[in-house]
């Protein structure tokens, strides 16, 4: 099979709002409320520890029972949820501050079948990130889980305690430090 | 295949393989504060990386795609048509995938408040649109010709005239945001965002191509831009098939 040159990235530049905030894709996953929404909030702070003002955090997720909106997720003994897409983008304003309402995802597998720890997958751009970065936010009430979670044991225990966002307000809180102290386990997909 | 324990790989920026610009580019001034300096961490994919969010079915508005029609009158510049087919590394059209663009004015001006450049405004352009890939994958925006601008990159810094573009792909590993440039432009050799990608070839394929045949007669100028998306490594899909 020919494999044809892909296009590279480039930055989201610091004017992303013009084109990606206020279309169709919204930071409710599901709408406040919802007896099961969850609250995720959460600021994106620059290796001097200042707050960045001008990127974009986006979700991916599985729903509730941990079955992805998507034909490759064909595991159909899980149920799709309708209406449930798994997808939200927030802007972060002043202070570098994010928010989503979402649910919590249930557990998916890993190819051998072993299970995850519940997990969103979570995408960071910004002016100054020649191309988006990704990480994992897990969950702080799932400690057994994240202890046999095959892509958190991978990871040395600093790295690791950047992906478990905290309980914050009977919601979530994650922090996202792009570097530095502290920098956020970052992913190459 | 190793079952048990996942190894974990990382990778610098060095090493890493692909078309992508570096984090770390400090001709870029931005980047010096935002770029992780620890390596990345290799992710074995699972079904979090093999699926993405899925749009083909969403309404969009009616005038998303045509960034001159927005507003109560018509926008200044010059009146563009940019077209081009969204692929995977294979090769096969992309359907349904949503492109979101977003540009600044014919005077080189974004509606933000963020911008402050000493340009007008123009009360008749926004500057962001957006629509959904047809059965071959291809796309089609009306727009203007964006202006260069200047930037406190360094001493007498200006931006090639580009709009930028963001792309979904089937799954995460193929979820791309760039920009594309206009051919000629005398701003190239100067301009540390377009030159942070290393491969002149890779570079080159961010520079749209004017087409004659897309261009309307006593209308609008065309430009064709083809955008190829793909990941780390070559991801089997499930799709639905029609054949």
């Amino acid at each position: 099979m020919t494999e044809i040159a892909l296009t590279p990235s480039q930055t989201v530049g610091p004017y992303l709002k013009i084109g990606l905030v206020g279309g169709p894709i919204s930071p409710h996953l599901v709408s406040p409320d919802d007896p099961r929404a969850i609250r995720i909030r959460g600021r994106l702070i620059d290796g001097a520890g200042d707050p960045v003002p001008d990127g974009m955090v986006e979700i991916w997720q599985a729903n509730e029972a941990g079955r992805y909106a998507h034909p490759s997720d064909t595991r159909d003994e899980v149920p799709l949820e309708v209406g449930f897409v798994g997808f939200g983008r927030s802007d972060t304003v002043d202070d570098g501050w994010f928010e989503f309402v979402t649910v919590k995802p249930g557990r998916v597998p890993m190819p051998d079948g072993r299970p995850q720890a519940p997990h969103i997958v979570v995408g960071v751009f910004a002016r100054g990130l020649l191309k988006h970065l990704v990480t994992r936010l897990y969950f702080p009430d799932e400690d057994e889980a994240n202890d046999a979670d095959p892509v958190l044991s991978g990871l040395e225990e600093s790295e690791r305690a950047t992906l478990v966002a905290q309980a914050e307000d009977g919601g979530l809180r994650f922090d996202i430090r792009l570097q530095g102290d502290g920098q956020t386990t970052f992913f190459a997909v | 295949m190793t079952l048990g324990q996942s190894p974990v790989t990382r990778i610098s920026d060095a090493d890493r393989l692909g078309v992508d610009p570096p984090y770390d580019y400090p001709d870029y001034v931005g980047t010096r504060l935002r770029a992780p300096k620890e390596p990345l961490v290799v992710l074995q994919h699972t079904l979090s990386e093999l699926t993405g969010p899925v749009f083909g079915d969403r309404a969009l508005g009616e005038l998303d795609h045509d960034l001159t029609r927005q507003h109560a009158g018509d926008p200044l510049g010059e009146r563009i048509i940019v077209s081009g087919r969204v692929l995977g590394s294979d090769g096969r059209p992309l359907r349904g995938q949503l492109v979101e663009i977003w540009q600044a004015n014919a005077a080189g001006r974004y509606h933000h408040s963020v911008d402050t450049h000493d340009a007008p405004l123009d009360p008749n352009f926004t500057g962001g649109g957006r629509c959904l890939t047809d059965d071959d994958g291809r796309y089609r925006l009306i727009s203007i010709m964006p202006g260069h601008y200047p930037w406190p990159n360094h001493a007498n810094a200006w931006r090639p005239a580009h709009i930028h573009f963001s792309l979904f792909g089937r799954a995460l590993p193929e979820r791309l945001v760039t920009q594309m440039y206009f051919p000629g432009d005398p701003l190239f050799p100067f301009d540390p965002i377009f030159n942070s990608i290393r491969d002149e070839r890779a570079r080159q394929r961010l520079v749209s191509r004017f087409d004659i045949d897309l261009t309307e007669p006593d209308w609008a100028l065309g430009f064709q831009f083809d955008i190829v998306l793909g990941g780390r490594e070559s991801t089997p899909f499930e799709e639905p098939h029609d054949d």
